[in-house]
């Protein structure tokens, strides 16, 4: 405890702002990440064009299960799963291949700080994307039924929906983030790895209990307000778990992503800069 | 002196693989400018990166001035390092580059903006600070480089290449920032294939090849080690053939050479005791009006070719 306390908190804080606040910089607002962008408002752009020009009546709830069903299947399973592994890719890995990651392994920042900052700054992108893109996706569907929409949004159950939408964009990408960023800094290629990733998730929910709670989607399927039954093959992408509270799933996956992310400060402590190799 | 002081390597090997990076290299080095020469792929950039722990030595241990870089918060306060990765984090600008590595340091704003600007000014690029680093000649990549790792001041500066890229003019104010910085009283440790320039401020010479360190210590004593190659020497004089004449005629002298101005002539001996005693058996005969006596092989070039030379090209 008290070699807790002498250790410069105050100073590994201040690195990591500075870390965090060049990492959002550098790969938030650069033509990089186009892609991103792209995968976090293109359901976004769907429900808008829906919502300006598709004069057809439909059902507030049927509707309330579409966005259940895009965050469903599109967000957890496909867009931020891609988006995070293209983010937290790149925040080690991607600068071996840029070579230049010796600047910060150069600079006086404890490698483990360098890491978790980098971390941070790779969930702050990835949910101020996929955050905002929900936010305008509601802003959109609901929009469109006028008064009801309204009510339903500020005096029925929209809004505790969105935050529990939010908060499972956070815990996907603070889950995802984490394991691709050790992938990244485990294997050259994560694209194989990742897939094979993607693979156990779909495969997991037949796995036996205690395997199920190695796996991101399961957790965030207990947090999901509104459950859509996947038919065809978007059964392929749904999730059945043994029920868990939500407050269980939640610690369960920020436990999980705090084991992955202990095991990545002690492999960041061994990375050799070998550009040629890369 | 003590350890504190220095820049210690203790049986250092590195192997990447199987193959081999360095091998049991073992260096005290103290203040000064240091040069390290050798081929290409001798091991200079590996000694420097696991100097700096970019790369970790398999076996054998590295202290820097008492520190390793297992601290990077005190290690990096104390070191810095230019490298030769012609690459940079993309988008910035030069004056973020070196701004932000202040602020790493745990400075407040005011005090790197000091700092960046002084560092950038001795470097001559503040002019050019705010354009992107994308949009910069070699020679600018390497003083913007340059400029991020004397920013902080640290004690020792590892310099890779330093020059490359370089135009004449700028060589030579890296120099004299060089000497300057040494002046202080800094570690500088500086490898170069430029070694006719890098030699005027180099206190002591590391040769090093296939991974091996072949010799090491101050240039002149490195050159009288080298017992089996002919020293060269040149003497300036009114009468240089006459000289050599002389000269030529000892066992010793095993070539002379005329200095292409007419006023001197080179020559090479095995033995430089009795080579001078004779030479001043001659000026005493009064025969030779002897102007100056140097010798002309006991550079960093000479030595690297002696003793590295045939096994490749300089690097």
């Amino acid at each position: 405890m008290e070699t807790l306390r002498k250790q410069p908190w105050s100073l590994w804080w201040m690195q990591a702002r500075c870390i965090a606040r060049i990492e959002v910089r550098r790969n938030l607002l650069t033509w990089k990440a186009a892609w991103i962008y792209f995968l976090a408002f293109v359901p976004t752009a769907i429900i808008a064009i829906h919502a300006l020009f598709d004069r057809s009546h439909h059902a507030l709830t049927d509707d309330t299960n579409v966005l259940a069903g895009i965050v469903q299947f599109y967000y957890i399973r496909l867009g931020i799963f891609f988006g995070c592994l293209g983010i937290f890719s790149r925040l080690i890995r991607g600068e071996m291949i840029e070579r230049s990651l010796h600047f910060y392994l150069l600079a006086p920042v404890r490698r483990e700080v360098l890491l978790l900052a980098k971390f941070a700054a790779g969930v702050f992108g990835a949910v101020l994307l996929f955050g905002s893109a929900i936010v305008v996706d509601f802003a959109f569907m609901y929009a469109s039924f006028g008064a009801d929409g309204q009510d339903y949004m500020f005096n029925g159950p929209g809004l505790a929906q969105l935050q529990a939408y939010l908060a499972v964009v956070v815990l996907g990408c603070v889950g995802y983030g984490a394991v691709f960023l050790l992938l990244s800094m485990m294997f050259r290629n994560p694209m194989p790895a990742a897939m094979l990733v993607l693979g156990w998730e779909a495969i997991n929910p037949v796995m036996p209990s205690l395997l199920q709670k190695i796996s991101v989607a399961s957790y965030l399927k207990h947090l999901m307000p509104i459950t859509v039954p996947g038919e065809g093959l978007f059964a392929l992408l749904t999730v059945q778990t043994d029920p868990v509270r939500g407050w269980v799933a939640a610690t369960g996956l920020l436990l999980l992503a705090a084991v992955v992310l202990a095991y990545s400060c002690i492999r960041i402590r061994t990375i050799e800069i070998r550009y040629t190799t890369e | 002196m003590t350890a504190g002081d220095r820049i210690v390597f203790e049986d250092v090997s590195k192997f990447y693989g199987e193959v081999l990076g360095v091998n049991r290299v073992s260096l005290s080095l103290p203040p000064g400018v240091t040069t390290l020469v050798g081929p290409n792929g001798s091991g200079k950039t590996t000694l420097m990166n696991l100097m700096t722990g970019l790369v970790q030595p398999s076996s054998g241990r590295i202290s820097v001035l008492g520190l390793t870089p297992g601290d990077p918060n005190e290690f990096f306060r104390e070191v810095g390092y230019c490298t030769q990765f012609d690459s940079f984090p993309r988008g910035l600008t030069g004056w973020d580059f070196v701004f932000d590595s202040l602020l790493l340091h745990g400075m407040g704003s005011a005090n790197a903006s000091k700092l960046a600007c002084e560092a950038l000014e001795r470097v001559g690029l503040m002019e050019a600070a705010r354009r992107k680093i994308a949009g910069y000649s070699k020679g600018m990549r390497q003083k913007i480089r340059l400029a991020q790792s004397i920013a902080h001041h640290p004690q020792v500066l590892v310099l890779d290449e330093p020059l490359n890229g370089l135009d004449p003019m700028a060589r030579a104010e890296s120099l004299a920032l060089f000497e300057e910085l040494s002046r202080l009283g800094m570690h500088l440790i500086i490898s170069s294939h430029i070694l006719d320039e890098v030699d005027r401020i180099s206190d002591r010479v590391v040769l090093i090849t296939g991974g091996y360190l072949v010799a090491e210590g101050n240039i002149h004593a490195v050159r009288s080690e080298v017992r089996d190659k002919p020293m060269q020497v040149l003497i300036r004089c009114d009468r240089p053939e006459l000289l050599a004449s002389r000269m030529f005629t000892l066992n010793h002298c095993v070539e002379a050479r005329l200095h292409s101005d007419g006023h001197g002539v080179f020559l090479r001996t095995t033995d430089i005791d009795e080579f001078y005693r004779l030479l001043n058996g001659i000026a005493t005969e009064g025969l030779v009006n002897i102007e100056a006596v140097a010798p002309a092989d006991d550079d960093t070039h000479a030595i690297y070719q002696y003793l590295i030379g045939s096994e490749g090209g300089a690097s």
